[in-house]
């Protein structure tokens, strides 16, 4: 099976290519990359990605498939569905399932539900301690040897700070990246959005900055005490992007991910009760997203990780304060990083970099994230330029809960490919390709 | 009078004009007059249906709002929901679903959540009156408390306010901050350090004063609030204990010598005796507790008035069309 992505300009920062190319993806692999009108195969199928952007296809750290356990919420099929529509190719999923990924069985059952589906690349995390617990240490050597890609106890942070010492110093020992949702219980404890101006506005319990400050800097301190690769999960606050700042000075093996939404939105989104703006971390003040976008400016930030995490509308239905935290972001997100690039925050590359080279890197998925010889042929085709509005109605995902339906976007994802296959295609990719076949042809 | 509050909905002060919140005020200064009179009641809502649904205990609020539904000749009906059986079964949404498929022509919503009342207006089809909700907003009351002060001050532009105690979790405070401050007063906060953090002095585009001591506050104060220590509210300790809240923050007759000679104090109640106030002043002659409650009922009265007479449009269309009852008639028989 020979498939060859031809006319596309194609960016692979993990080579330093960023130039009219042509990639050949022979049995699942990348074959090469060909100049224009270099000499390929006969027997192929060919892409013609005409006016298109050609990237090494995009990995999401963070995601929430609710599978085992809560199939009403998303199933890995439907999960890994809205991730190849919204331009992933990989999907790292969260070990906060029922049960909890803690476990050689689970492991293997996200792996096989994720094959079966045949969609994105279904990459496990396993628990850090036993139950998320925060406890006692989970079997992270059986677990790796099932297929974890990094352990988490995201959404129930590891509590003290011995625990995590543990945790890291256990997982170094298998090469294991431990990944924290920074929180610190005794200041969170109760709050519902950031506190500030509007949580005291709107009488609702805040959670202050400080909460995940002090957890990033303890982390921090770890990371130099133990040697260990930290990874922090979605990162929302000045504090804590200062801190991953000066560890990585310090050549700390420290690496942070930050959310669409925590750019994007600032706390002021709550202002109506929405149950659709409650995530956590919440959404912050606008100095915080200031130092977001200073982070995915300067290369503090690492990767775009989307915290993917659907809920049933009957949940969301429910009172502020009674609500679960969480939205979903797998269709939204690329869309909401094209919006930086059209800011001038970041250019394609930087994306490109924070979408697929640096999110391999963090978790050190080999042959992923690169469009090297030998590499999967993973790829995700972008149109900078379309035109569109997400519609929550028409989303892959089982649930419904986002602040961003009806939102216009430019620039997206229009064609995922895993492993040399296609796996998604826009809906209207022949109109969008011959439009772009007919411009360019019109040009001199 | 013309009407300037065309509002659906009364869920907060925050959002309202000036002009507003005086239409508010002089509506209510019109049905005061109806609790004097010896028959207090006139027909301005015969026929309607006022829900006074309450998540949350209350006397004085839902005894108010029902009194002045019942004095404007509307039908009104109470429902106390205790908050632990809606977390075992119905969903607030369904609740008023329910409620609302009985054709009220307002719901009155009590609820421990800040934001209930919002869900509600933003889903249901009645009118909502926010009648408190968590530690958002209380509308009602800073509009009584705004008709008190008017009453016995005759204005509120120019006057100093003190507000004492609780604001962090007072829905009182902030929704007195924002109508007092929107109708030209000058407001002062103070109160244990826990309970008044300092993103209070950016409520308001004005800005609010934040004192460390309730004296600095109170200096020359036309009016002091007193609010309420919401024991039930505190799920963690705010301060080391009520003998020296009481000491360090509790109103004493000697503090009001530093206030303005005329001041008037003022608490929503229910008071904590000894705690937060002193039985000397509650019961003394600055105190207007009393006339708070009373003017609570007028202030109410407006309220529904406003929003009950009957803009909105009635009963949802059902979704499935009812089978119409017009002439039967036999389909299968020839003419």
């Amino acid at each position: 099976m020979k498939l060859l992505i031809a006319n596309g300009y194609l960016i692979d920062p993990s080579q330093n290519v960023n130039a009219d190319k042509n990639l050949l993806i022979e049995d699942e692999r990348v074959a090469g990359l060909l100049d224009r009108g270099e000499p390929v195969p006969q027997e192929k199928e060919v892409f013609d990605a005409t006016g298109l952007v050609v990237a090494p296809g995009f990995i999401d750290l963070h995601v929430h498939l609710r599978e085992p356990g809560e199939e009403y919420k998303e199933t890995i099929a439907s999960g890994a569905a809205a991730a190849v529509a919204g331009g992933w190719t990989s999907v790292c999923a969260m070990p906060n399932t029922d049960p909890v990924n803690d476990n050689p069985a689970v492991t293997r059952f996200i792996i096989e539900q994720g094959q079966r589906a045949g969609l994105a690349n279904v990459f496990p995390i396993g628990a850090a301690t036993k139950g998320s617990g925060g406890k006692e240490l989970a079997e992270m050597g059986e677990l790796k040897n099932a297929g974890i890609v990094a352990v988490s106890d995201d959404g129930r942070p590891v509590p003290t700070a011995g625990m995590m010492r543990r945790a890291m110093e256990y997982a170094r020992g298998f090469d294991l990246t431990v990944v924290d949702h920074c929180q610190d219980p005794s200041l969170s404890a109760g709050g519902v959005m950031h506190e500030g101006r509007w949580s005291l506005i709107l009488g609702l319990k805040g959670m202050p900055a400080a909460a995940e400050e002090i957890d990033a800097i303890r982390d921090c301190v770890l990371a130099k005490l133990t040697g260990a690769r930290v990874h922090l999960a979605h990162v929302s606050t000045r504090g804590a992007l200062e801190a991953v700042r000066r560890a990585k000075e310090q050549g700390l093996r420290v690496t942070c991910e930050v959310a669409p939404h925590h750019w994007t939105l600032t706390d002021q989104a709550v202002a109506e009760y929405d149950t659709n703006t409650k995530m956590s971390p919440p959404l912050r003040s606008p100095d915080h997203v200031g130092a977001l976008l200073e982070g995915l400016r300067d290369g503090t930030v690492d990767a775009i990780a989307t915290d993917h995490a659907p809920h049933h509308a009957d949940e969301k239905a429910l009172e502020f304060d009674q609500a679960p935290f969480g939205i979903t972001g797998l269709e939204t997100a690329v869309g909401l990083a094209f919006e930086l690039v059209h800011r001038g925050v970041i250019d394609l590359e930087r994306l490109v970099e924070l979408c697929a080279t640096n999110p391999a890197r963090v978790f050190s998925l080999e042959h992923r994230g690169t469009l090297r010889g030998r590499a999967w042929g993973d790829v995700t085709i972008l149109d900078p330029d379309l035109e569109w509005t997400f519609d929550v109605s028409h989303s892959r995902s089982k649930s419904r809960n986002t602040p961003f339906d009806k939102r216009t976007f430019k620039g997206g994802a229009v064609a995922s490919i895993v492993a040399g296959r296609i796996v998604y295609l826009h809906p209207e990719f022949k109109q969008i390709a011959a439009a772009k076949r007919a411009e360019l042809a019109s040009k001199p | 009078m013309q009407t300037v509050f065309k509002r659906k909905h009364l869920l907060g002060i925050r959002e309202l004009e000036a002009a507003e919140i005086t239409h508010l005020l002089d509506t209510a200064e019109t049905f005061r007059d109806v609790s004097r009179r010896e028959i207090k009641k006139v027909p301005a809502l015969r026929g309607r249906t006022v829900i006074n649904l309450f998540f949350e205990p209350s006397t004085r609020t839902r005894t108010s709002f029902e009194i002045a539904a019942k004095r404007l000749s509307a039908d009104a009906v109470n429902i106390s929901v205790s908050t632990s059986s809606v977390s075992k079964g119905e969903t607030l949404l369904d609740t008023a679903r329910n409620l609302e498929a009985m054709a009220p022509d307002c719901i009155v919503v009590r609820h421990s959540m800040a934001g209930a009342p919002h869900h509600l207006a933003r889903m249901c089809n009645a009118p909502i009156v926010n009648a408190g909700d968590g530690a958002h907003e209380h509308p009602t009351q800073a509009l009584l408390d705004g008709l008190t002060i008017r009453e016995y001050k005759g204005r509120i532009e120019g006057l100093n306010v003190a507000i004492i105690g609780d604001i962090l979790h007072s829905r009182v405070a902030r929704s007195n901050i924002y109508l007092l401050t929107k109708l030209g007063a000058t407001v002062r906060v103070a109160g244990p350090g826990t309970l008044v953090p300092t993103e209070f002095a950016d409520l308001v585009e004005q800005g609010l004063r934040i004192e460390k001591r309730i004296e600095e506050a109170i200096e020359s104060a036309d009016v002091v609030m007193i609010l309420r220590i919401q024991r039930e509210r505190q799920d963690a300790a705010f301060f080391p204990s009520m003998r020296e809240y009481a000491v360090h923050f509790g109103l004493h007759p000697e503090h009001l010598e530093c206030a303005a000679p005329d001041a008037i104090v003022m608490h929503p109640g229910p008071i904590n005796r000894g705690i937060e106030i002193s039985s000397e002043i509650a019961d003394g002659s600055r105190s207007l507790i009393l006339d708070q409650v009373t003017n609570g009922v007028a202030v109410r009265m407006a309220v529904l008035y406003l929003l009950a007479r009957g803009n909105h449009a009635g009963l949802q269309k059902a979704r499935v069309e009812p089978v119409k009852n017009e002439k039967k008639q036999h389909k299968g028989s020839k003419a």
